[in-house]
């Protein structure tokens, strides 16, 4: 679960005021809003990036409003990916169960059964410039997922793909909230994303700032 | 060649006509010729003067011999303690805005805007400044018994002094280069800010850190004013190439002094080519 209690954000002559939010456990959360809205500020407060100037934010029931990134446990997709360019897919599957340290066999396994999950097994040794963007897109994604994530947070992950592909990955994410189920935010502006994806579809309202919830489906779990 | 279609006062089309880009690419040529040409022609005149029976010379004399292994020595120990120190400054100057950020970038710019002889000479006032009677010199060689002035330390320190603001700011832009939002990721992955740098930022800046330590070893190379101010230019301990140059025009030995010049530009060539294969980059 994503509890947002009153949360105001400021950068500058940028502000998000007063915001307050809870995407329960398990739910697919779709964000939309048009450009310059503060979505992928949004995003980058959930996962430690930046910080607030006033309120708590809660995962999982925890406050994690001072916490670091690296404690927080959240996965992130930013629209770049921020894939990295000395790495090859493998590597990018296996870093952060390398950080945790955990034992090879493990992570030949998880690295095995991500690159599966996504379609990527025969890619994984190859570096990230040599791959297509919806390559690229399930690098990203499976790199997010590897450690197991309390939350999914995907920043205009499709923005890039052309049509063919952003199909691919629609079957590709619903596969992953079938067997996966983690709680996630997908910011778009893209409205068939949201209507393919979206348990709950939140908007920021022009000027206003604010988030409010205006259309909610059966959800998967919790 | 560009073909234009030409069209009349009336606006109507009339015979299409080709343009040369020939008289861009001789203008541009020409230009850019000169400063090619005038650096082959020093050095085809500083062959001509010069002789084999020279550098043979040059070669045998056991000073330039010492002096020879001291400059390669002590600019690969220059480049080595820039990059060291360059890296994280580099880093840190690309990375995050704190208080006296504008101070220290501008503090790091000094070695490159100063005469190369004031760097020599405030080293010397430094390490002889005295306080109460105390002097870093003499702490130093007394107490820690490294005595630096006059001493081929020195000769590293004012190369050091020099090259490091060169290797800082390649390092400054390589960084620069580089999108932070990879080490961002990282973090969430897990990273703590120290591995983000060492296991994401470092190897992306690799090709940077070669051209930062080629700078750095460059510039060491053709430093003189410094060490001749603050290691002085005694033969066979704090001699190193250029100041051979200067020793040998000093003592009217033109020809020794063109023969070790041009031993210099060997040297530069050979680590230069060396260091581009090294950055996977053509060689020539």
């Amino acid at each position: 679960m994503i509890q947002f209690m009153n949360v105001t954000i400021r950068a500058g002559q940028f502000a998000l005021e007063n915001i307050s939010l809870e995407i329960p456990s398990g739910c697919y959360a779709v964000l939309m809003g048009q450009t310059g809205q503060g979505k992928t500020t949004i995003l980058e407060t959930i996962c430690g990036l930046r910080g607030v100037t006033s309120g708590r934010i809660l995962i999982g029931g925890v406050d994690m409003t001072d916490w670091s990134p690296s404690d927080r446990g959240i996965g992130y997709v930013p629209q770049d990916l921020a894939l990295f360019t000395t790495m090859t897919v493998k590597e990018h599957l296996a870093f952060a169960l390398q950080l945790r340290k955990q034992p090879q066999a493990f992570i030949r396994n998880r690295t095995d059964e991500l690159a599966n999950l996504l379609g990527i097994a025969p890619l994984m040794d190859r570096r990230i410039k040599n791959l297509s963007g919806g390559e690229r897109q399930r690098v990203a994604i499976g790199r997010a997922l590897s450690f197991h994530p309390n939350v999914l947070l995907l920043d205009e992950p499709f923005s890039a793909l052309d049509r063919s592909t952003r199909k691919e990955m629609y079957s590709l994410v619903q596969q992953l909230k079938q067997t996966i189920g983690v709680t996630t935010i997908h910011v778009t502006h893209n409205e068939e994303d949201a209507e393919t994806l979206a348990d709950r579809f939140y908007t920021i309202d022009h000027g206003k700032l604010r988030i409010t919830e205006i259309k909610e489906r059966t959800l998967i779990s919790g | 060649m560009a073909v234009e279609t030409v069209r009349g006062p009336s606006g109507n089309a009339s015979q299409p006509r080709r343009r040369s880009d020939v008289w861009f690419f001789v203008a541009m040529g020409a230009l850019s010729s000169c400063f090619v040409v005038l650096i082959i022609a020093m050095l085809v005149a500083d062959l001509l003067f010069t002789s084999f029976a020279d550098f043979k010379a040059a070669i045998l004399k056991p000073e330039i011999r010492f002096a020879f292994t001291l400059t390669v020595a002590s600019c690969t120990a220059a480049a080595i303690l820039s990059l060291l120190v360059a890296t994280p400054l580099g880093y840190v100057l690309s990375r995050y805005r704190f208080p006296g950020r504008g101070i220290i970038d501008v503090l790091v710019d000094i070695p490159i805007v100063l005469p190369p002889l004031v760097i020599g000479l405030s080293l010397l006032i430094l390490f002889h400044f005295p306080i109460n009677g105390w002097t870093l010199e003499n702490w130093l060689r007394d107490d820690v018994g490294f005595g630096v002035t006059y001493r081929w330390p020195a000769v590293v320190l004012a190369q050091f002094s020099v090259a490091c603001a060169f290797a800082v700011r390649t390092m400054r832009v390589t960084f620069d280069q580089i999108d932070p939002r990879g080490e961002d990721v990282a973090r969430t992955l897990g990273c703590s800010r120290a591995q983000a740098f060492w296991i994401v930022a470092l190897p992306q800046a690799s090709r940077g850190m070669i051209a930062a330590a080629t700078v750095a070893w460059a510039r060491s190379l053709g430093e003189f004013g410094p060490i001749l101010v603050f290691a002085g230019a005694t033969r066979m301990r704090t001699e190193v190439l250029s100041t051979t140059v200067f020793l040998e025009l000093s003592a009217g030995e033109l020809s020794a002094a063109v023969a070790v010049s041009l031993i210099m530009v060997a040297i530069a060539g050979v680590v230069l080519v060396l260091l581009r294969l090294l950055n996977g980059g053509p060689a020539a």
